[in-house]
């Protein structure tokens, strides 16, 4: 109980630290000193900046639990923290501009996104029922906001309220399944759960009770069918640059807490394994069947990213094996990193062809004639559309091949098979932006804004490049991060 | 000593009562309440197992969740607010900006 | 759990239905009826009561109430500190003292941005 609590245990969450005193401390500096915002949003990408090297600076350190147990400083959640550390910073790219041109840029979007961050970092951490919880509100609460952050725009208005209603649903079944777990278990804390379970002393009825609705609460965030319905009206109504984060990181949060929990401490709860089953395929039929039916790109890719949400948990469902465990989290990991690059610059896309905040540019039909005025552009969004299809040599076909390889040695033949037959159905949807790009005749009006050209255009060429000659490296860096307690 | 499962029933039985009304009340203000129903027999829960197990741990998940709902009642009240200020109104069957 | 457990709780809803249940159905019968305006006034601390109780409230009440609200609930985390003051660590003080200075800076802020000046328009719009 009286386990000292040091400076080391600060190094152990370095990143974060930084990232909430840099926050806190650009809050009180945005309403008293700064008077342009936009060197808020300059100073919060230093911090990005800073806290990604020294998330950076972690890695190849022995796993490090730290506060009591609380959080841990793994392989894993290096990786994750790295990652997020460069999502926010992209995410601050692409809203500053779009913030900007519409007049709803305040100081408060960049610390709300700083916090954001750090709570889907936690969620990475977690070593301890308390705090995914913490983690999951802190990073959903500052998300609520920014969804209004165009108010007194109605739609923006209403996403919000939306999520946040939706969201808070959620984190109710979220809290009880925690305490069911904690029934069954008799502790919070995740590496002694492990023990108690493999002792056998866990009332496993109750565990299974408590990790279903854990797993509906997470279900909320990662947008699984059919907890879903809140996704395209949410993705519709926020202010682009929120959904493109959003569709980026919450779900890499989502499935950060997901994998720890169900990887590392559930397997003994194989009775989940249908349902897993259930929620990938019901996902990945669904998200992309529904965005076929989509005019407007924004619902369009809210439908993708509820697909790619059932894609990467098909490979989840092997959770409960401990021999492929860690495939599958090394698999998952390398598709998230293909979904987030894919994610940002097709959202990217979106921000530049927007012409008003909620109006026009934002049908499909508005792509029409890209590749003409803008061939790299056009050329950018066409290898995001094959990334996310699977097309090779961009890096989602990497994604999906040990995906699906992971979920065939799983022997899930029939989960293999539906995520194969509706990529071909997702090809449809993806091909037809693609086609009406490079084949239709018109004008499409987009902005010139340098820094989120360059966002996109880089990581189109990370997609492809990455793909071309790093996929199995970065894979192989992957299955490193595996996940561990001590 | 009242058994824990009678404790563990109840919040089960607040916990559905609480699920039920958030899908079938109109009024965003009804809802939210509903919500925190959801998440008070979260708390029932934990008190009822700390005292069983003469654990602490679940005694403090109480104080987070207690401080986590608040916060969330600021950001959630706020939002209502605004959006009062645009609908004049807080019925869910008035959001249909975005259809779905 | 066994049955006669399960009988003692239904015995406890049936007792906790019927004890405040009594009293109402004895005044109901024992008690005299005679009825006045007075009586049937609403109750109002003695006072008369003033308009109609429905009109919309200022929305900076609201403000007022969300900022009172997240400082009153997060104390709750400085009782405990406070009760085991003189047995922590110095790590836990100093923990202590960043929480109050976060929740501080919070307090600048909503200070800066003009939540806790009372306007007699309606709700300030943050400046932008």
């Amino acid at each position: 109980m009286t386990v000292p609590v040091t400076w080391q245990d600060v190094a152990a969450l370095l990143p974060e630290f930084f990232l909430v005193v840099w926050a806190s401390a650009l809050l009180l500096l945005d309403v008293f000193w700064i008077r342009e915002k936009r060197t808020t949003a300059w100073l919060s990408a230093l911090g990005f900046v800073v806290a990604l090297v020294l998330a950076v600076g972690q890695m190849g350190r022995a796993p490090l639990l730290a506060f009591r147990g609380m959080v841990i400083a793994d392989a894993f959640s290096v990786f994750l923290v790295a990652l997020f550390a460069l999502s926010g910073l992209v995410g601050i790219l692409l809203a500053q501009d779009y913030l900007a041109r519409n007049g709803i840029e305040r100081g408060e979007f960049y610390v709300l996104l700083m916090f954001s961050v750090v709570g889907m970092m936690l969620m990475a951490r977690v070593a301890d029922l308390v705090m995914i919880f913490l983690a999951l509100e802190l990073f959903s609460l500052p998300l609520y906001v920014m969804t209004g952050f165009a108010r007194p725009r109605a739609d923006s208005e209403e996403a919000a309220l939306k999520y946040f209603l939706l969201g808070a649903f959620a984190s109710g079944f979220m809290a009880f399944g925690i305490a069911l777990v904690y029934g069954a278990t008799s502790t919070t804390s995740l590496p002694h759960m492990v023990d108690v379970i493999q002792a056998g002393e866990a009332d496993l009825a109750l565990l299974t009770a408590g990790a279903a609705l854990v797993l509906t609460g997470l279900g909320f965030k990662i947008a699984t069918v059919p907890f879903h319905m809140w996704t395209p009206d949410v993705y519709h109504g926020a202010p682009s640059p929120v959904s493109g984060f959003m569709a980026a990181t919450a779900k890499m949060a989502g499935f950060a807490a997901l994998l720890r929990l169900f990887v590392l401490v559930f397997p003994v709860v194989a009775d989940l394994t249908p349902v897993l089953w259930a929620l990938a395929a019901l996902s990945m039929v669904l998200g992309n069947v529904a965005a076929i039916a989509q005019r407007n790109i924004k619902r369009l890719l809210a439908y993708s990213s509820i697909a790619h949400a059932g894609y990467m948990l098909s490979a989840a469902v092997a959770f409960a094996d401990p021999h492929l465990g860690p495939q599958a989290v090394a698999a998952i990991l390398f598709y998230l990193v293909a979904y987030v690059l894919a994610t940002f610059g097709a959202w990217g896309v979106v921000i530049l062809l927007e012409r008003r905040i909620g109006q026009e540019g934002l049908l499909l039909e508005d792509y029409a004639g890209l590749s003409r005025q803008y061939p790299g552009l056009a050329a950018a969004m066409a290898v995001f559309m094959l990334s996310f299809i699977g097309v090779p040599p961009t890096l989602g076909f990497f994604g999906k091949f040990y995906l699906f390889r992971v979920v065939l040695d799983a022997g899930f033949v029939g989960l293999a098979l539906i995520g194969v037959l509706t990529s071909l159905v997702s090809a449809y949807y993806y091909l037809r932006v693609v086609m009406l790009m490079y084949m239709k005749p018109g004008e499409p009006i987009v902005r010139r804004e340098p820094r989120v050209q360059a966002t996109v255009l880089a990581a189109a060429a990370l997609t492809l490049f990455l793909g071309l000659t790093a996929a199995s490296s970065l894979y192989a860096w992957a299955t490193e991060a595996i996940l561990r307690f001590g | 000593m009242v058994p824990t499962s009678f404790y563990i029933f109840l919040a089960a039985l607040l916990f559905t009562i609480g699920a039920v009304a958030v899908l079938v009340r109109r009024n965003t203000l009804i809802i939210y309440m509903a919500v925190e129903l959801m998440l008070n027999s979260a708390n029932l829960a934990f008190v009822a197992f700390a005292r069983q197990f003469g654990d602490i741990s679940g005694q403090l998940f109480v104080f987070f969740v207690i401080t986590i709902a608040a916060a969330e009642v600021a950001v959630g009240l706020a939002l209502i607010v605004t959006i009062f200020h645009t609908k004049h109104s807080v019925d869910i069957d008035a959001m249909h900006e975005l259809k779905g | 759990m066994n049955g006669t457990q399960w009988a003692f709780l239904g015995v406890y809803f049936l007792l906790a239905l019927i004890f405040p249940a009594l009293p109402i159905v004895i005044a109901h019968f024992l008690g005299p009826r005679r009825p006045n305006p007075i009586k049937d006034d609403v109750y109002e601390c003695g006072l008369k009561t003033y308009g109609s109780p429905w009109v919309p409230i200022k929305v900076q009440y609201y403000l007022f109430a969300l900022v009172f609200l997240i400082f009153d609930v997060e104390l709750v985390f400085l009782y405990p500190w406070a009760v085991a003051y003189d047995m922590l660590p110095m790590f836990a003080v100093f923990e202590g003292i960043l929480f109050i200075l976060m929740l501080g800076a919070a307090l600048v802020y909503a200070w800066k941005r003009e939540a806790l000046d009372w306007y007699e328009p309606t709700m300030p719009e943050f400046r932008s």
